[in-house]
């Protein structure tokens, strides 16, 4: 191959890669890209059943429940306008707790949230921005900053 | 006094930086040669921000609470070692770890640059001083880690509990150390551009700084994803976290310069394409610095949400890479077009790396800020997670694994041998694996079961470089590919072991309760309340059987006062098919535990296949140095068989 081909081949074969990968990332986004709801886009019915998708929201007072198999809790995510009932088997993280913000992953089952997963916050000045503006309670317990 | 020392010593250092660059464009502008100067000056600006940085360690070291950032950061109760780590351990202290490392790379340069051409060097040190730059502006306006507090508060805040622990102290600098490695590649290509350069020399003197970085980020990310493993007690070792993903695009990148580096240092192929990989790969360290620090993203690593930082690395990030991507397309054109190859050759083969590694960094970097550009656009939320990952990447990363076999048996330039002859013996040993899995399992999922074929060939065939040859004569690079290589076999087959074999039991139990989790029968003994020097805890006595002797496992729910967290303390028994990995949760109303058990065949295959893959780039290194060392001339017998190799 001359010299000059060659740097055409390359130059071209670098183009295809660009636009596989892009193509490559779309068609997977399309298909498994979870979408972030509160409590108030379910009860508008924004979320379908079956629908991979995470959950945030402030986890109520007085809300969780535990089953009697130990492992498995109940408890009602809020963000002031609408709840959302969850349930969750696992052991939920160290920083989850009644009053303070969770997020979830999971899908929806007959207006009941099932979680997979919840996530941990990683420290207490941490607060995912989703829940960022919907949340009096965590910025009073803020720990101070400059 | 310490910290206004540290602070004056990073002022010092951005003027040093600014006069490095000045005299770079005076050198290009009138043909002098100040290499002397800047040598001196590189090395001195070095100096200074490593005494900036022990006084940052010094004012942890002592918790002075006056410092604002220890305060917020630190805690006197807290045990030493976790107090000097913590000074990295944060925002402020972690950027000048950054610059520091930046600053003693730009001295290094300075001071082996030997193989560049005079301009190139002047050139890529200016570069380094125009990097360096803008993070001490960084650090001096909107980061400052020697800020004090009037008056001083008594005590400090403390640090996360889930940072105090071993990997804190050796994950972030490693893989600072990898980030920063790439910016020496960036330089010296910035550099080459500039001067037109671009030659096999160029390639010579920037491959130990890519193999060095490649070797660190490969470490980081292994110790990084063992650390998540074992902390966060979630079981997982890999979550396609916006922050793993963070320095995993700057490996790929880095993994695909390594590559085409080779073609450009042997064969003086591939030019331009390496010059782009070299931006590329400094642009991902930069936009990974930009995800962890600017707290852009909803992740578990976010620090704090602060808009005037984001602002200003985001800034940072498009001045370099956007002028080093503009160099390129106005210089890239008017490079000598390099040495030609046929279809079938190595240099194909490492182009078809590349481009495969390319893919793969694409769509990491698309599923990892499409969530900020949606959002960005229409307000919308969500969030791309492993399923996406695995869909798209697995397969080309098994693709690629594939024809990790293939390309070392190629030769360079021009191939006429059947090269899929000697593969014979590795594509039965990988249907010999696949009929193995479909016996055992018939119900095992896809992508395990790619995995476990895949890994099974490309264990043979990663060793067939050294067979036909005596391989005590091989040169050392050959066998850290060969080692790496085979480590990409290792830790396939750990994954595909852990997808597929894992079993999992989560119950209460109380005090005398015997669970059954794989092969194990686990008994929880006793649960007793213990305590550590900033911490109180649970512990449950686990006693674990399979027919042989008992092991006992203690793992711990802990309570931490500055700041008040809760964390788990898996316990984890290593065995040498696997590993049983246990956790305690909370205790229900009746009184009974939660009890998590896992028993994971083989997943300690993952991390060791990890370790293999960087030792292999050890090697490599190690024999590329000692070359650099002993400059001696290979004798042509030497030459021919590395050159061929």
């Amino acid at each position: 191959m001359k010299p000059k081909n060659q740097r055409l081949v390359l130059v071209g074969s670098a183009i295809v890669a660009l636009f596989a990968a892009v193509l490559l990332a779309m068609w997977g986004l399309r298909a498994q890209a979870s979408y972030f709801y509160t409590p108030a886009d379910i009860a508008v019915g924004k979320a379908h059943d079956g629908e991979a998708m995470r959950l945030g929201g402030m986890v109520e007072r007085g809300s969780v429940e535990h089953l009697r198999d130990g492992v498995t809790i109940r408890f009602v995510l809020t963000d002031g306008k609408a709840r959302t009932p969850v349930v969750f088997r696992g052991i939920a993280p160290d920083l989850f707790r009644e009053g303070s913000g969770a997020v979830t992953e999971g899908r929806l089952e007959n207006g009941t949230f099932v979680a997979d997963t919840i996530l941990a916050k990683h420290d207490e000045r941490y607060m995912p921005p989703e829940l960022g503006n919907l949340s009096a309670e965590h910025k009073a317990g803020k720990t101070l900053e400059k | 006094m310490i910290a206004e020392t540290g602070l004056g010593a990073l002022w010092l250092a951005a003027g040093l930086a600014a006069l490095q660059f000045l005299l770079m464009i005076i050198a290009l502008r009138s043909g002098a040669d100040v290499r002397r100067p800047m040598r001196s000056i590189a090395v001195v600006q070095g100096v200074l921000t490593l005494i900036a940085f022990a006084m940052l360690l010094l004012v942890f070291a002592r918790s002075d609470m006056s410092v604002a950032l220890v305060f917020e950061n630190s805690n006197s109760m807290k045990p030493f070692i976790y107090k000097v780590a913590g000074a990295w351990g944060n925002h402020e202290g972690s950027m000048l770890m950054w610059v520091t490392i930046l600053a003693v790379a730009g001295a290094f340069v300075a001071l082996l640059a030997h193989r560049t051409s005079e301009r190139t060097t002047v050139a890529a040190l200016g570069a380094q001083a125009v990097l360096a730059l803008g993070f001490y502006a960084f650090l001096l306006i909107a980061s400052n880690p020697f800020a004090r507090l009037w008056p001083a508060p008594m005590d400090g805040q403390g640090l996360n509990p889930l940072l105090q622990d071993p990997g804190l102290a050796f994950h972030p600098p490693t893989l600072y150390l990898g980030y920063v490695g790439l910016s020496v590649a960036f330089s010296f290509a910035v550099g080459a551009l500039f001067t037109g350069e671009v030659d096999s020399r160029l390639a010579r003197a920037m491959r130990p700084w890519v193999l060095g970085a490649w070797i660190l980020l490969t470490l980081g990310i292994t110790a990084g994803s063992y650390w998540a493993y074992y902390e966060l007690g979630w079981g997982g070792y890999w979550f396609w976290d916006p922050v793993e993903n963070a320095s995993l695009m700057p490996w790929l990148a880095a993994t695909a310069l390594l590559h085409s580096i080779n073609v450009l240092a042997a064969r003086g192929a591939l030019k331009a394409w390496t010059m782009m990989l070299a931006v590329v790969a400094f642009s991902m360290s930069m936009v990974g610095t930009f995800l962890v620090r600017s707290g852009i993203l909803t992740s578990v690593h976010a620090f704090a949400i602060d808009p005037q930082r984001g602002t200003f690395l985001l800034a940072l990030l498009a001045i370099y890479v956007g002028a080093a991507f503009i160099l390129f397309a106005v210089r890239a054109p008017f490079l000598k077009e390099g040495a030609p190859f046929e279809l079938v050759s190595r240099e194909s083969g490492l182009v078809i790396n590349n481009l495969i590694l390319s893919v793969i960094l694409g769509v990491v970097f698309v599923g990892t800020l499409y969530p900020l550009l949606v959002e960005a656009v229409t307000g919308e939320k969500l969030s791309v997670g492993a399923p996406y990952f695995d869909a798209v990447a697995g397969p080309l990363a098994l693709l690629l694994a594939v024809l990790v076999g293939i390309g070392p048996l190629i030769a360079w330039r021009r191939e006429r041998r059947p090269v899929f002859k000697p593969l014979a013996i590795p594509a039965l040993l990988g249907a010999t694996a696949l009929a193995i899995s479909i016996i055992l399992d018939p119900g095992m999922r896809i992508l395990p079961r790619l995995g476990f074929t895949i890994a099974a060939y490309l264990a043979a065939a990663a060793i067939l470089p050294l067979v036909g040859r005596n391989p005590l004569r091989a040169p050392l690079a050959t066998w850290g590919m060969v080692i790496a290589h085979f480590g990409i076999a290792v830790a396939l087959a750990g994954m595909a072991a852990n997808a597929a074999f894992s079993s999992e039991r989560l119950a209460i139990a109380r005090p005398g309760d015997i669970l059954n989790v794989g092969p194990w029968e686990v008994q929880l003994a006793d649960v007793t309340p213990t305590a550590g020097k900033n911490w109180t805890a649970i512990e449950a006595e686990l006693r674990a059987s399979r027919g042989d002797g008992i092991i006992m496992l203690a793992p711990q729910s802990r309570f931490y006062s500055d700041p008040p967290t809760e964390t788990s303390e898996s316990a984890i028994r290593t065995c040498w098919n696997g590993q049983l990995y246990t956790v305690i949760g909370k205790q229900d109303v009746s009184g009974a535990w939660q009890l998590r058990l896992w028993w994971k065949p083989f997943v300690t295959l993952i991390w060791a296949g990890g370790a293999l893959i960087a030792i292999g780039g050890a090697l490599a290194l190690l024999g590329r140095l000692w070359r650099l060392v002993w400059r001696r001339r290979p004798t042509p017998e030497e030459w021919r068989r590395e050159r061929y190799a």
